[in-house]
């Protein structure tokens, strides 16, 4: 029983892993980029939403209305100020320049919300329902419908509009995606857009479920490569299953062996999967990488 | 791509302009370096300053070693610190284990902990260089963390979050930053010269086509798999050394502060500002940023203001000087040379004579300029 119930909060959790990962891995699939400063991205949505919550008494999930749109235009501004500029060898540089922004972000965060771990606190954080002998917390359930809900938003814009057709073309070959009239820039900001605001709805999560404070980016981060590793770089499909695969592996084995172990094994399996499968579960064969 | 500074066979032309300053410049210049950071400790005895000098050091060898694999391969490592962990944790239980006295005994360990981390560099570089350079960056954090997380786990090895504690020699105050320093400097000058070996001989020119044209290379018969793991081994054993030389320093091993992110992103940024991929570019970069580091953290005090500053200078390199200080240096000088040479040939011979020389003279410049 206490392994099905893990294997549920697994579940549940790598719903909302989910929405960060596949922002991370959205912008890769796009512009190579590696997107350095998704921790602290995340971490800056549950600031956001902390802050809202706090001094305006808007309930997280309401706050999205606010965060996600900001961050989507911080995600647009990044691009066009930073990224667009680079000329040459533009995976390594921008994730350079990415690493930047994180560091720079968390300093601000840091300046301004005091390295002190915060929370938000609403009602509904620490209450749950049981069915039979399985408990949901509520705050999880929630989450996860969340990001179902965004996470089908994000694919029909991919696969059932113009823009997606465009931002599908530009991941599979950026010169013949111009070549064909499409401008690839707008695509890029736009990417990089969705991208960042996931990364606010995630952090909005995280903040709820997590005590936080600016340098956990750090830990975010390790674990969000991790997933979109396992699920292949630049596969939305692979990092949804590579999130809950990872937080139900995790789970499982912090129950049947140790805590402290669950995130270590998080590790291992990447491991295992990159001396099996280099490529990640859903992952395109690197053909000529430059 | 960053300027290759080794002079391509077909540019030997009688009007040919070297590619970095004449060999008495470059000598020079290293020797007053050497005799300048030799003295330095003598000059400002100051223990503030000496620390800091200290750090500069440990640095320097740390961006020199990580610059022979990721700037001469150009397959960017972020997750260095990794044997800037192992190096320390080596001469920290060691120490501790053999109860070795603390002072010069422990500086015989660095080799333990260079050895220690070229052992461990063998089966993760195997690992990690299965890869293209793209997720290889993304591997090499991993498996710092893997690391980081390892070091808290195993706790009857490692004291876990506690950390271990190293005996403080019982040099003086006045004294205690001078021999760190100098073992450092010594170090520095080792990696240096394997750095200077790498750049000049046929396994690193086989490394640099590897950085250029990975496939290529292999097409023409380079071993690519051995070539970079000899390269990620020689760098893991100077990052090694460097943090062998940080544990004993401050005394103390943190999982957090010996697998530290922070780390890599200052050893990156250290050599990219300098020049990656030269020799004299992890140099440069050190010696500027690192002291401006330490000076920044005793002003301010807190952290925060640093890592917006560093961040902001990073994209600023990046931005107007992307292959960093050395090369756009040794730009500048060329560009100064071919403009005078030319300004020369056209005052000494009429314009249908000068036409050639100035042709081969403009290729070089492009060349160069790539």
């Amino acid at each position: 029983m206490l392994v099905l119930q893990a294997i549920i909060d697994g579940i549940l959790v790598g719903g909302f892993y989910a929405l960060m990962a596949g922002g991370l891995t959205l912008v890769f699939g796009v512009m190579d980029i590696v997107n350095f400063a998704q921790g602290i991205l995340v971490v800056l949505g549950a600031y956001l939403s902390y802050a809202l919550y706090s001094h305006l008494a808007i309930d997280p999930f309401l706050s999205l209305l606010i965060t996600l749109p900001g961050m989507f235009v911080i995600g647009v501004a990044v691009y066009w100020s930073l990224i667009k500029p680079i000329k040459q060898d533009r995976v390594i540089m921008s994730l350079l320049v990415m690493f930047a922004v994180g560091t720079i972000a968390e300093g601000i965060l840091d300046l301004i919300f005091t390295s002190n771990l915060v929370q938000i606190q609403t009602s509904y954080v620490n209450s749950s329902f049981s069915l039979g002998s399985l408990v949901f917390p509520d705050i999880y359930v929630y989450a996860f419908l969340m990001s179902v809900v965004l996470l089908g938003g994000v694919y029909y814009l991919l696969y059932r509009t113009r823009f997606g057709r465009s931002l599908r073309a530009s991941m599979q070959n950026p010169t013949a995606a111009r070549l064909v009239g499409i401008n690839t820039d707008w695509v890029s900001a736009f990417t990089l857009g969705i991208g960042v605001a996931l990364a606010a709805a995630g952090g909005m999560v995280f903040g709820l479920t997590n005590s936080f404070d600016a340098a956990s980016s750090y830990d975010l981060i390790s674990r969000l490569l991790a997933i979109v590793i396992f699920g292949g770089f630049g596969s939305l499909s692979g990092a949804l299953i590579a999130s809950v695969l990872m937080l139900v592996i995790q789970d499982v084995v912090a129950v049947v062996w140790s805590p402290t172990w669950g995130q270590t094994t998080f590790y291992i399996v990447l491991i295992l999967i990159l001396l099996l499968r280099p490529q990640g579960l859903l992952g395109r064969k690197a053909v000529r990488a430059q | 791509m960053t300027a290759v500074d080794v002079a391509p066979v077909g540019a030997a032309a009688p009007e040919h302009i070297p590619y970095e300053p004449p060999r008495a410049i470059r000598w020079s210049g290293t020797g007053l370096l050497l005799v300048f950071l030799a003295v330095f400790p003598l000059i400002f005895p100051n223990p503030a300053v000496t620390s800091i000098a200290v750090f500069t050091m440990i640095f320097l060898v740390a961006a020199i070693g990580w610059n022979i694999f990721s700037g001469y391969s150009g397959y960017i490592s972020i997750g260095h610190a990794a044997y800037y962990g192992i190096g320390q944790y080596t001469v920290a239980l060691v120490a501790l284990h053999t109860k070795i006295a603390a002072g010069w005994p422990t500086f015989a360990l660095l080799p333990a902990a260079g050895l220690a981390c070229a052992v461990a560099a063998v089966p993760i570089g195997f690992l990690l260089l299965r890869v293209r350079k793209h997720t290889f960056i993304i591997l090499t954090v991993a498996v710092m963390f893997i690391l980081q997380l390892l070091a808290f786990n195993f706790t009857s090895w490692t004291n876990g979050s506690g950390g271990l504690e190293l005996p403080f020699p019982t040099w003086s105050g006045d004294f205690f930053n001078e021999p760190f320093y100098y073992v450092g400097l010594a170090a520095a000058v080792v990696a240096c010269a394997v750095s200077w070996w790498v750049r000049r001989s046929k396994y690193g020119l086989g490394l640099l086509s590897i950085r250029d044209d990975e496939d290529r290379a292999r097409g023409l018969g380079i071993h690519t798999t051995r070539t970079k793991l000899i390269a990620y081994v020689l760098s893991a054993f100077f990052v090694g050394i460097a943090g062998g030389l940080y544990a004993p320093f401050v005394g103390s091993v943190y999982p957090q502060f010996g697998f530290d992110p922070n780390f890599d992103l200052a050893v990156a940024v250290l050599v990219f500002v300098g020049g990656i991929g030269t020799l004299s570019g992890p140099v440069i970069g050190a010696l500027l940023l690192i002291p401006l580091q330490q000076y920044f953290e005793l002003q301010f005090g807190s952290a925060n203001l640093f890592l917006i500053a560093y961040g902001v200078l990073f994209i600023l390199i990046l931005r107007l000087l992307p292959a960093g200080i050395a090369p756009s240096v040794t730009k500048l000088w060329r560009h100064v040379l071919v403009a005078r040479r030319r300004a020369a040939a056209a005052g000494k011979t009429g314009s249908g004579t000068a036409q050639p020389a100035t042709a081969t003279l403009h290729t070089g410049g492009d060349e160069v300029a790539q």
